[in-house]
């Protein structure tokens, strides 16, 4: 490692992590790798940054980022939200690494809550922060039961949960961290993306890494895995779609947020993923 | 036309500049020092130290006013520095038989070999605020009476009640015991990875489930047999040497709770024990992580796990409060991604309401 590197950490190792705690979150990450969709257990550090706030996906990060890499933050898709701000700028100082907002720039993308609209490729890796790692979690509170579900792959309580919210409402009533299958093996929660992204995690071509740092697990879907979001034959699942489209890029495909603009009603909709709306924007204004 | 929001970078510089300001207080009134930290606020320094899992009473007051007294953001300082640090040893078990007592007490005899030691203890004090002195003025402290000389040795209550076979022996040592902060809790946890998380865990949380067995959620009939805080030495043995090897002292909060067991088919009717310890003076501390150590025990002393505090799973998974903290602060986090999936599922589900003849599973 070059002096300049280990100077860019300030008294700290190269991404903040000393190398044997690297090590040990990388031999996760290998089993992760190894058996997709499974959850394994892994010595979470406490880091400088709070519980909740994606110490998970900076323990990833930090385990596989190299000085050559260029590391994109988003948080909501926007690489401009306050803790997407921080964790970039935690690693510009403690790794000395290129950051970028740019989708198609990124050789790591560390994310909270979405998927870039841009599609990922092969020699990228996105990072996905974990609030709660267990999709039994709400059906089964006790981790040494839900562990005991997984190894039986007892998942008919999650297909008897949608079945009764295709009763009661006429549709499954999960917006965000809709559960998907793994491999055709092993059931797993996609972190709180909206539905709307579930698709781009099936025979993706970037490796998939999802840290939960506070309940110290690690998953993976490797390249190409084909990942199935739950649902029934006759009731197929489907995303959200808007009637509106980006009123700044015109998108009418990609997650639109909705923005209050007045306190009289008005609101307008614009892309969730600020990278792909500016580089649409860029487009039109070049044409 | 709109502009989204920007400028979360300057907005961050801009809060950390007004937190500077607002730790600092009126530039007018002279700045607290570390030394009075350490010496004046001991207890405030002892918890960060028990909870933040360092033994290190100026990194803890350097901690307490960075986080501007908030004692929890202490113990969170104090843990992600904690964890950069290498383990290079693994200490002998402390003998607190040994201990340099400050104080010791038992409630279970009246007077016992070595005899009831209060030390410095808010107990008996009236709880009246001392307007116009110790609190503002330098106070000048009362010299003591001539004190009696300590008695020599102070043997253990639980020791008096063992010779009679009156409580249950203490479990025989296991080899080394297994490091929370090395290994990810699994579960059933053993008793020694179950203390070691309760020693780190929130004093207010193990507070409310102590308190919770006292008032009938697995009751389990506690007697404080004796709580001692002194000065212990901490001894290693270096591989190189074959020897132990004193490295420092470190004082303890300790309580050994005696609880009442009506036997079972395999044990006969006798004591049974809860255990709690701390670093510095956290008695309470150490009293509550006792009585939660007790009711943990239920399913090994086959009894029927009934309430929050016997529960494993419920106890040690919501004990840390730097996990804690964190987690309901994210809340504060944007969320307008997951909101907005909301927002569209709830119209979408209003909208199929409000026309009652579709059939609702369309």
């Amino acid at each position: 490692m070059s002096a300049a590197v280990e100077q860019a950490a300030g008294g700290y190792n190269f991404a903040y992590l000393d190398e044997q705690t690297k090590r040990m979150i990388r031999r996760a990450i290998l089993k992760a790798v190894a058996i997709p969709g499974y959850q394994v257990p892994f010595a979470s550090r406490e880091m400088p940054l709070p519980f909740g706030w994606g110490t998970g996906g900076i323990q990833v990060t930090a385990s596989i980022i190299g000085p050559a890499d260029t590391l994109k933050v988003i948080d909501q898709g926007a690489d401009d939200t306050t803790n997407a701000v921080s964790i970039r700028q935690f690693f510009a100082k403690t790794a000395g690494v290129a950051t970028t907002d740019r989708t198609s720039d990124a050789t790591i993308v560390q994310t909270r809550h979405r998927i870039p609209e841009t599609p990922l490729r092969e020699d990228q890796i996105i990072v996905y922060q974990v609030p709660i790692p267990e999709p039994l979690r709400w059906l089964e509170p006790r981790e040494a039961e839900t562990r005991r579900m997984h190894a039986l792959a007892d998942y008919g309580p999650m297909y008897v949960r949608l079945y009764e919210d295709i009763a009661h409402f006429g549709r499954v009533t999960t917006a965000y961290d809709y559960p998907v299958m793994v491999n055709g093996r092993y059931l797993m929660r996609p972190s709180p993306i909206p539905k709307f992204d579930n698709p781009k995690m099936d025979m993706n071509p970037a490796l998939q890494l999802f840290g939960a740092g506070r309940e110290k697990r690690i998953y993976a879907v490797p390249p190409y895995t084909p990942v199935k979001s739950l649902d029934f034959t006759d009731h197929p699942f489907t995303v959200e779609r808007w009637d509106k489209s980006c009123a700044i890029c015109g998108a009418d495909d990609s997650f639109l947020d909705e923005v209050i603009t007045d306190d009289r009603g008005n609101r307008i909709f614009v892309c969730s993923d600020t990278d792909h709306c500016r580089s649409r924007s860029a487009a039109k204004a070049a044409e | 036309m709109y502009v989204a929001v920007k400028g979360g970078e300057r907005a961050i510089a801009a809060a950390h500049r007004l937190l500077a300001e607002a730790r600092r207080g009126d530039p007018e009134v002279p700045e607290l020092t570390l030394a009075q930290i350490a010496e004046q606020l001991t207890l405030a320094v002892d918890r960060v130290m028990t909870e933040g899992s360092v033994y290190d009473r100026d990194l803890a007051a350097r901690a307490i006013k960075q986080a501007r007294g908030d004692l929890i953001e202490a113990i969170f300082l104090l843990r992600a520095y904690r964890t950069t640090l290498p383990r290079f040893a693994v200490s002998l078990p402390i003998d607190t038989g040994d201990a340099c007592l400050e104080r010791r007490i038992s409630a279970t005899f009246k007077d016992l070999p070595g005899g009831q030691l209060l030390g410095p203890t808010f107990d008996y004090t009236h709880r009246l605020i001392e307007f116009g002195h110790s609190t503002e003025s330098a106070g000048v402290v009362p010299s003591l009476p001539n004190a009696p000389e300590p008695a020599e040795s102070f043997p253990r209550v639980s020791g008096l009640l063992g010779e009679e076979g009156l409580i249950e022996p203490n479990p025989a040592g296991e080899a080394e015991p297994g490091d929370l902060t090395r290994a990810p809790l699994e579960f059933p946890a053993d008793r020694a990875l179950r203390l070691q998380n309760l020693a780190r865990g929130d004093e207010g949380f193990l507070l409310a489930l102590g308190y919770s067995t006292q008032r009938g959620y697995a009751r389990n009939h506690p007697f404080a047999g004796e709580i001692r805080i002194g000065e212990v030495e901490v001894e290693i043995v270096p591989p190189e040497l074959g020897f132990p090897v004193v490295v420092g002292e470190i004082t303890v909060s300790e309580c050994e709770m005696v609880n009442q067991f009506k036997g079972s088919a395999t044990a006969p009717p006798q004591f049974t024990r809860g255990y709690g310890l701390a670093f510095g003076a956290c008695e309470r501390k150490a009293m509550a992580m006792a009585l939660v150590d007790r009711a943990l025990r239920a399913e090994e002393l086959g009894e029927d796990v009934t309430a929050p505090a016997q529960d494993q799973e419920f106890v040690l998974y919501h004990s840390d409060n730097v996990e804690a903290s964190g987690f309901v602060q994210h809340l504060k986090l944007p969320h307008y991604v997951d909101f907005q999936a909301e927002l569209n599922l709830i119209r979408r589900l209003r909208a199929a309401a409000d026309t009652p003849q579709r059939d609702a599973a369309e």
